[in-house]
């Protein structure tokens, strides 16, 4: 199976096997994302229930971002990167970026304290894909999310 | 964008049904549970939350079952979920919500176990 690269103007490498999706910062807009995962997945031939995996985590990785991120330009990109064993699903933002690891302390405090509702996404994200990675700092967050065929 | 959501309510043998429609997420969760409560205060303390047409749900939408489960647990009530999608459960799991809700696959099994 062959691919090709494509260079864009600003010197940027694109993937012809990629969608690429920018979504903005409103309500439900998640949707657009999880409809586009549902797409990508079909032609992937994924079984249905990865399929549906990857839909969940997804809306949770975008609502994070909604949430948390303070996004300066309001919007949220997500790649959807078909490979031969694997889809790569990768959700950027421009916002304040957070410390993953201050992050899970903090619910884990609020476990203990017997808060149980809220601080859920990046588990549910962990659980369902197989590979989940988070690059963040002052000029945004970028996180990455692999479910395997 | 925008899709069919709905919460419709039924009372069946002391039950009370909970027929969600559509994505639950703050908006579907937070009328979930408002009619949930409306069900609770009527004094129906086992309730069934039938999700055959819910169409996806997120972490946030669940809180708000949450809500219902712990207020019908402080009433020594149960909650059922049924018709439960298999991501939709797992999702569920991973919450925790099973410890304290049980889900079933069809609804008259549901009932049985609720006691209607």
């Amino acid at each position: 199976m062959s691919v090709t690269w494509n260079v864009t103007g600003d010197g940027n490498i694109m993937s012809s096997r990629d969608v690429d999706l920018s979504i903005p910062v409103l309500p439900e807009m998640e949707l657009t994302a999880m409809k586009t995962a549902e797409a990508v997945g079909e032609f992937m031939n994924l079984d249905h229930t990865k399929i549906e995996e990857v839909k969940v985590a997804l809306i949770e990785a975008c609502i994070n971002a909604f949430e948390h991120s303070q996004s300066q330009a309001g919007r949220v990109d997500i790649s959807f990167a078909i490979g031969d064993t694997a889809l790569t699903v990768t959700i950027s933002d421009d916002g304040q970026g957070f410390d993953p690891a201050d992050a899970q302390t903090r619910v884990e405090k609020r476990r203990s304290d017997g808060e149980r509702k809220r601080g859920w996404g990046l588990m549910i994200m962990k659980e369902l894909m197989d590979e989940v990675t988070i690059k963040s700092g002052e000029s945004g967050t970028t996180l990455t999310m692999v479910k395997h065929r | 964008m925008a899709e069919s959501v709905d919460v419709d309510v039924r009372r069946q043998g002391g039950v009370g049904i909970v027929d969600v429609t559509g994505y639950v997420n703050n908006v579907l969760g937070e009328r979930v549970a408002a009619s949930s409560i409306d069900l609770i205060d009527e004094g129906l303390v086992r309730l069934l939350l039938n999700m055959e047409a819910c169409t996806m749900v997120n972490s946030v939408g669940i809180s708000f079952l949450i809500d219902v489960i712990e207020r019908v647990n402080e009433l020594q009530g149960k909650v059922a979920f049924c018709c439960v999608g298999s991501t939709t459960a797992k999702t569920f799991q991973i919450m925790g919500l099973l410890q304290t809700a049980s889900v079933y696959d069809t609804e008259r099994d549901a009932l049985e176990a609720l006691g209607a």
